[in-house]
């Protein structure tokens, strides 16, 4: 007799759906856009939505749609960017502390303290004013961010796996910390370190937009939703829709993320879980 | 009872008749004499005579402090400080002649000591005046009496009156010299009433001015940075003025509103792509002319100043009588463009950075530009910088390809024969003419010497002369007096009033 299945969650179901549309969107402006992104046409200035431009022009007479698509490119490559970077080293640098103990825990605590001590924009916005504005740049600077959070998080539910008996048991038969740590630690902390991932993302696709809006992040003539927002304020008044696709564009992916991290999270939920731990 | 009913009626008809017809009674009983200027920057202090920045003039000049001569709207020098001044037949000696009566806001009256004293510290080896080089050709001011300032010059200087006439030169005391960045003390019919840091600067009317007495009673500058701000402050009535408006999309809206009145003057920002003259590629002439060639100026104030703005070909305003019109020189061609950059050995075009500083013309114009010139080959990758970055690494440090940025300064051809100025252009046949300049005081001559350097530095394509910022005044229909046209960096009050 097998167990019943339970229903995936409501959030999971919508949130893959739109993180699955922004990214099709991204890929699909690797092969076709509307019109190129970056042709100005200043006597095709601010045109409505029409059969030509579907979602009008921009102020250099830009097709908005081709600037969303490849908008979205730019926003899911910077945020996956910053994400791997915190992937790449919070987690082991979050293992290592759970495993060592002591100081090695006590100095991620304080680095990631000291991140924190700077909100991840605030401290973007100091490396790009060092460093110059840029991609790359606010890659990094939105990076460093989630090494501190991904270690963090990855150092408490480490922390919780290694309390348990099947460690225990694995450390009494011999197995040294370092296999510990890879065959039974990190497979008990990766849905965590997934659903935190998902979130921060959707936070790397906002500070990028804020960090483009500031004219930090990505620079012209490459679309970015938050430049394109930037643009649009002087035209409140007169082109108001200018700044409605951008910001549902930013507004949608960054739902759909978050959403897909809260289905990720009531999925992974170990109070429904079967299974070895269950 | 009807009766009384009709009485009470008719007592309360006859009182809202009454008050109304009171209403715009006690509207012109009370005259509004308030003011609130927009304006884009905070001053960094306001003390003219230390630093550059153009926000300090801009709240102080002709208000607050007074320099001996004015420049009035029409760029003419007239009567400031000095009621009447004479020039030796030889170009060498300056008599003035003091306005009795003028005091400092701390109450002390105003003499040649005063006068003696400014100017010495503007030429002194530590001054930190940012346009020294107007105060170095004075040799001695000497003070016969305490209403005559007698200034010899170490050689004739054509432009001398007209730069003791900006805001570098207004007249301080040597008890306030030291104090004037916090709290200002001049001899203008405005004293500084409070400073908000971040908001606002208040100025009132000064009551024991020497002077006429000027309509308005007080005068708020306020600082709003954001574009779209500005827009939702005039519409929302929160700020009366703004003499420098740059949200051109917006005139359209503002022109037909009949709340507002759009002035439109001529100013002295000459836009340009600024080209860093010693780096390669840009350090051979082919390759500035075939930029030149690849920008097409129509399409530029089109689509970044939203029509509003004249072209220009060298680097003078064109309401001045010495303006050549040299735009025909490099017509837009981009196959031209091609051919210059293919026989300067670059048939493929090459890679620059291109700095822009934060305004709307600048951000927009280099978007364009980098457009434009990416379809000669020229593959521009843009960075936005700030302004404190922009003139510590361009300005200061001469570290950029290019950038965009205008140049405010009334009648500044002569950088272009600045040693290490940032263009890091070097013309000994510019340099010449500008020793004649020093000595040529008649006009007409003169004139004809800027237009030589105009052609000179048009020749050379020193760097992409752009367009002239125009000079546009949104305000309520009622304000009147603002200036129209800017000579120079000063937002005047003392002749502004409601209708």
């Amino acid at each position: 007799m097998t167990a019943p299945r339970r229903p995936l969650p409501v959030s999971l179901i919508l949130g893959a759906a739109l993180t699955g549309l922004v990214l099709a969107v991204a890929l699909l402006s690797l092969l076709w856009t509307p019109f190129p992104a970056e042709q100005v046409r200043v006597i095709a200035r601010l045109r409505p939505p029409g059969p030509v431009n579907w979602l009008g022009t921009d102020h250099f007479g830009r097709d908005v749609l081709s600037m969303i698509m490849v908008g979205a490119r730019n926003s899911l490559a910077v945020g996956a960017a910053a994400v791997g970077i915190g992937l790449a080293l919070g987690v082991p640098l979050g293992l290592l502390a759970a495993a060592v103990g002591r100081w090695g825990d006590e100095a991620v605590g304080r680095f990631a303290d000291l991140v924190f001590a700077f909100p991840a924009v605030l401290t973007a916005i100091l490396l790009t004013a060092l460093a110059g504005p840029g991609a790359v740049n606010a890659i990094v600077a939105l990076g460093v961010f989630n090494i501190a959070v991904l270690a963090r998080v990855t150092r408490g539910a480490a922390r919780q796996v290694w309390r348990r008996e099947f460690v225990r048991a694995a450390l009494a038969l011999g197995r040294d910390p370092a296999s510990v740590t890879l065959v039974h630690v990190l497979p008990n902390v990766a849905g965590v370190v997934a659903v935190q991932a998902t979130v921060l993302y959707a936070v790397a696709i906002l500070n990028e937009a804020a960090l483009s809006y500031l004219g930090l992040g990505i620079q012209p003539p490459s679309p970015s939703w938050g430049k394109m927002l930037n643009d649009a304020q002087t035209f409140l008044f007169t082109a108001p829709l200018q700044a409605v696709f951008p910001g549902a564009a930013v507004a949608v992916s960054v739902l759909g993320l978050n959403l897909l991290g809260d289905g990720l999270r009531d999925l992974l939920d170990p109070r429904h879980r079967t299974g070895p731990l269950g | 009872m009807p009766v009384t009913t009709w009485r009470i009626a008719g007592a309360l008809a006859g009182a809202v008749t009454a008050a109304l017809a009171l209403l715009p009674v006690a509207a012109t009983a009370q005259p509004r004499n308030e003011l609130v200027v927009g304006m884009q920057l905070e001053p960094p202090h306001l003390d003219p005579t230390g630093s550059a920045a153009a926000a300090i003039d801009e709240i102080v000049y002709a208000n607050l402090f007074e320099p001996l001569v004015r420049v009035d709207q029409s760029g003419a020098v007239v009567p400031g400080l000095a009621e009447r001044w004479s020039v030796s037949p030889d170009g060498l000696t300056y008599r003035f002649e003091l306005r009795r009566g003028a005091k400092f806001h701390d109450g002390t009256a105003l003499d040649s000591g005063d006068v003696k004293f400014t100017l010495d510290r503007a030429r002194a080896a530590d001054s930190t005046n940012a346009q020294k080089a107007y105060f170095t050709p004075i040799a001695n001011v000497e003070t016969p009496d305490p209403h005559t300032a007698v200034v010899t010059l170490s050689r004739p200087d054509g432009l001398f009156l007209f730069h003791m006439g900006m805001g570098d030169s207004v007249i301080v005391a040597p008890e306030s010299a030291a104090t004037n960045k916090q709290k200002p003390v001049g001899t203008g019919p405005f004293k500084l009433d409070r400073w908000a840091a971040g908001d606002r600067v208040v100025l009132v009317r000064n009551p024991d001015y020497d002077g006429p007495k000027p309509a308005l009673e007080r005068v708020t500058f306020r600082f709003i940075n954001d574009p779209a701000v500005q827009v939702a402050s005039l519409l929302s009535g929160d700020v009366d003025t703004i003499p420098q408006f740059g949200v051109y999309e917006q005139l359209g809206q503002f022109r037909s509103d009949p709340r507002f009145t759009v002035m439109e003057g001529t100013g002295e920002g000459e836009a340009i792509l600024a080209t860093n003259n010693a780096r390669k590629p840009f350090d051979d002439v082919r390759v500035r002319r075939a930029m030149a060639h690849a920008i097409d100026r129509k399409t530029l104030i089109e689509g970044a100043m939203f029509g509003t703005a004249k072209p220009i070909g060298t680097h003078f305003a064109p309401h001045h009588p010495a303006y050549v019109d040299l735009t025909g020189l490099y017509p837009y061609d981009v196959a031209k463009a091609k051919a210059l950059l293919a026989e300067a050995g670059h048939p493929n075009g090459f890679e620059a950075t291109l700095r822009l500083p934060p305004p709307i013309y600048a951000r927009r114009s280099g978007e364009l530009v980098a457009a434009m010139l990416a379809e000669a080959g020229i593959r521009l990758k843009i960075e936005n910088v700030e302004w404190a970055q922009w003139l510590e690494k361009v300005y200061r440090g001469k570290d950029y390809d290019l950038t965009i940025v205008a140049h405010t300064e009334p009648l500044d051809i002569g950088i272009y024969g600045r040693d290490n100025y940032y263009f890091n252009y070097d013309s000994p046949r510019f340099k010449a003419i500008d020793q004649q300049l020093e000595t040529v005081q008649e006009e007409g001559k003169r004139n004809e010497l800027y237009a030589q350097q105009e052609r000179i530095i048009a020749e050379d394509a020193v760097n992409g002369f752009l367009f002239v910022i125009p000079q546009i005044t949104v305000q309520k229909a009622g304000v009147q007096g603002m200036w129209k046209n800017r000579p120079l960096q000063s937002t005047d009050v003392t002749g502004v009033s409601w209708k």
